[in-house]
């Protein structure tokens, strides 16, 4: 009876063990799809079969030996930046004609995400890939999956700027340093930087005017709001009055991820620390939170979930300060070269494009966005090698002038962007409404001045679950002030409950979650029992032999 | 005591087991549930707290919402959401990023009636429903394509919003992939009565691999085709065909 009893207190044990360390292991900071993602990462992880050595760097690059590289690349519904890609291939492959380069584009960076997360486990993911270090960080959950660049950047024969190297490369300190630091994926550089953009105001100069206001140097959030709810008084027919129109919404923001990101970061106010807990869901956000459900309610404010692309409302004369990347500024403005509305309804004005508002003035932030690019590892680190000489090709400073001019983009290299072609580029804003359309110009130069005063969150596995969470807490809360819901501690405080679950941010912020703490405490419960059952046997057992 | 602490283990090592995979997405299953035959005709009664088409369409944007329809087409399923045109009796609704798991999106059949809860909402013209839940309901009705062809041009045609419908006689204006990309969406302009309007083979509805998308990859302008699809909105008339045939 005593070892049937003994036996059955381990099995409890073991029971209860098991399942609890699986509990532990669980609670990642990654969304749904991306704990599924992991897991598929993890399996070539700990597959023989399928992982890779280390890449190490070859002496020499073979000419002679025949590639085929793929190349993962992103335009934004641009076809000039499609022919620029075509284009860079072409180039490269007649300076080593052993090197052939397919490229597989893409309209967005979560199908090239999603895509290279379903081929890492078979080792199929593209040779070259524009992608983000936020992405690169999840890549990295794989053993030697993204090539690191440390053995590569700075080799004398084919590193940045190179003797080996058969086109005019820049070195690595003609990378903007401020640029290639994003590329810092796990301490090391993993990427390299292909274009940069950042977000930009987009201002209705004579809607402001109009309304009797005064766009300021620096735009602060305090003006924003003020002049969004100055717009919203209507005439006697029930319009607009500033537009005379039914319809008006003064301040759309496209991307609410940037612009939590961007309002924590002013403040200082807490977003996430270096490696990954979570700051985010703190009293100061709370703050931000209230402010933004009062002009969601007046309808002053909107998003792009909500209302739909800023620059189609802001050329449609129905909204003035639209807040958009930077690379999306051929959409924006009465003059506009590409148009997402009818021709008839578009209206004249002046467009003023600005740094995005500050809570600060004497010391702006802006986030830094743009593509970068990777490259991940293969049996051939002769193949890997004619990657990187790719990649380093797309550095060249007549593809990143090029590419540049497609939108509001600005050349990754302080050589293309000091270059006699940029400059004159630059120089000749507002020739005409296509190559020198004023507002794209003005969209890059507004980067090129604030370069220092850019950021980037703290990329880790799982940082895009945060970047998403960020966004949601301004979208839940401008759908509810929409619905007449009202907010307050409670609802807030229900709300960073909600996102946090959704987002699986509660391990990160507090520990395990909250059911790997149930389970522990019933450890360490049973295994009190087991201690106590064993100390009492011992004591009859002394007992016993002392009777 | 002994059949206690064996049912104690038991117990544990079953919570134990859910808990650790209580975060797994549900596992799909390419299982279809079987539907009955399509009946002749779908419901006209709705059930007690439901809205009437009519009722719907006269309530606001952002307030709450509560309809009965029938699927009719399924344009994505993705982090466990699906996108969905459904129709009843009198009018159509389009369920944008309705929260399903990829199991309840495969039972989600073309004729399959379900009653949603959701928020009525406008992007870009399209009127649609959010940050809804569903159940499935008894019933299945595949509509029929409601001839808007007269439409064309009239401020009525909105009425028609997200409904399967069809065009007759349209001239093939031009035809042109997004980003210049096979496989992507592809925009077709169509004339009818010396007025353009902007069509699309919407990707994720009806794939590179669909026979509508071969067919109109296939057109060449000047061209005089039927065209069926849903009357989709994007800041104006913005159909997305389904099916097409050359005259």
């Amino acid at each position: 009876m005593k070892n049937y009893l003994r036996l059955t207190l381990i099995l409890i044990c073991i029971a209860v063990t098991v399942p609890c360390m699986l509990c532990g292991c669980h609670g990642t900071l990654v969304s749904d799809s991306d704990a599924d993602i992991s897991s598929d990462i993890a399996t070539n992880d700990m597959g023989v079969e399928n992982a890779l050595n280390e890449f190490v760097m070859p002496e020499n690059f073979d000419t002679e030996k025949k590639h085929t590289i793929t190349f993962w690349a992103k335009n934004d519904t641009n076809v000039n930046q499609t022919e620029i890609y075509k284009q860079a291939i072409r180039e490269f492959e007649s300076l080593y004609p052993n090197v052939k380069v397919v490229l597989q584009l893409y309209n967005d960076y979560g199908k090239i995400y999603n895509d290279v997360i379903t081929n890492i486990p078979t080792n199929t993911t593209p040779n070259v890939c524009i992608t983000y270090p936020d992405h690169i960080a999840t890549y990295l959950t794989g053993k030697n999956t993204v090539v690191s660049l440390e053995s590569l950047l700075e080799n004398s024969k084919y590193g940045l700027g190179g003797s080996e190297v058969k086109f005019d490369s820049p070195s690595k300190n003609e990378v903007v340093p401020e640029f290639l630091e994003e590329c810092i994926v796990n301490g090391k550089y993993h990427a390299l930087p292909y274009m940069r953009s950042t977000e930009a105001c987009y201002i209705n100069k004579d809607f402001v005017e109009k309304l009797g206001y005064t766009i300021p140097d620096v735009l602060t959030w305090d003006f924003i709001w003020e002049v969004s709810e100055a717009a919203m008084a209507k005439d006697e027919n029930g319009n607009f009055a500033v537009n005379g129109q039914k319809i008006m919404i003064p301040f759309i923001y496209k991307s609410t991820d940037n612009m939590m990101i961007q309002m924590t970061k002013q403040l200082e106010s807490g977003y996430s620390t270096d490696d990954g807990k979570v700051l985010l869901f703190n009293d100061k956000t709370k703050e931000l939170l209230y402010t933004i459900y009062e002009h969601a309610k007046t309808r002053s404010f909107s998003t792009f979930k909500i209302s739909s692309y800023p620059g189609n409302s802001f050329n449609a004369g129905q909204c003035i300060f639209a807040i958009d990347s930077t690379a999306g500024a051929t959409w924006i403005g009465s003059n506009a070269p590409l148009i997402d509305i009818s021709k008839e309804n578009l209206v004249s004005f002046e467009t003023v494009v600005k740094p995005i508002p500050q809570f600060d003035v004497e010391n702006p932030k802006m986030i830094s966005q743009g593509p970068s690019m990777c490259i991940f590892n293969k049996e051939d680190p002769q193949e890997v090698l004619a990657s990187w000489l790719f990649m380093q090709y797309l550095l060249s400073d007549h593809i990143q002038i090029s590419y540049s001019q497609t939108e509001g983009y600005v050349p990754v290299t302080s050589r293309a962007q000091n270059s006699d072609v940029y400059k004159e580029y630059l120089s000749r804003k507002g020739e005409d409404n296509n190559l020198y359309y004023d507002v794209k110009i003005s969209a890059a130069e507004l980067l090129i001045n604030n370069t220092e005063n850019t950021f980037i969150t703290p990329v880790y596995n799982g940082s895009a679950s945060l970047r998403n969470a960020a966004g949601q807490l301004i979208e839940e809360v401008a759908k509810s002030a929409r619905r007449n819901e009202k907010i307050d501690d409670a609802y807030i405080n229900e709300l960073y409950k909600t996102i946090k679950s959704r987002y699986k941010l509660e391990t990160i912020e507090g520990g395990l979650p909250a059911i790997s703490i149930w389970f522990l405490a019933i450890i360490a419960i049973v295994w009190v029992i087991l201690i106590g059952y064993f100390v009492i046997s011992m004591i009859r057992k002394r007992k016993n032999t002392v009777e | 005591m002994k059949k206690l602490l064996v049912l104690i283990m038991a117990l544990v090592m079953a919570l134990g087991c859910l808990a650790a995979c209580g975060g797994s997405n549900d596992s799909a299953t390419n299982d279809e549930a079987t539907k009955d035959e399509a009946i002749a005709g779908p419901d006209t009664e709705k059930s007690e707290g439901v809205m009437t088409y009519a009722e719907y369409a006269a309530a606001a944007l952002d307030s709450k919402v509560v309809i009965e329809a029938y699927v009719q087409g399924k344009q994505s399923w993705w982090d466990n959401k699906g996108t969905f045109y459904t129709q009843d009796a009198d009018g159509a609704y389009f369920l944008y990023e309705m929260p399903c798991t990829e199991e309840e999106y495969n039972q989600l059949t073309v004729g399959t009636k379900i009653k949603v809860t959701g928020y009525k909402t406008e992007w870009s013209g399209e009127v649609e429903i959010i940050d809804s839940t569903f159940e499935i309901l008894e019933g299945n009705w595949v509509a029929e394509a409601t001839d808007v062809t007269a439409l064309l041009g009239k401020d009525e045609l909105i009425n028609k919003q997200n409904m399967l419908v069809s065009f007759d006689d349209m001239t093939v204006v031009s035809i042109a992939y997004k980003n210049e990309e096979v496989g992507n969406d592809i925009y077709v302009t169509v004339s009818k009565d010396g007025a353009n309007y902007d069509f699309c083979v919407e990707a994720y509805l009806t794939s590179a691999e669909t026979e509508v998308y071969k067919a109109v990859e296939a057109l060449k302008a000047g061209d005089i085709v039927d065209i069926e699809g849903f009357l989709y909105w994007y800041n104006g008339v913005n159909t997305h065909i389904t099916a097409v045939t050359a005259n």
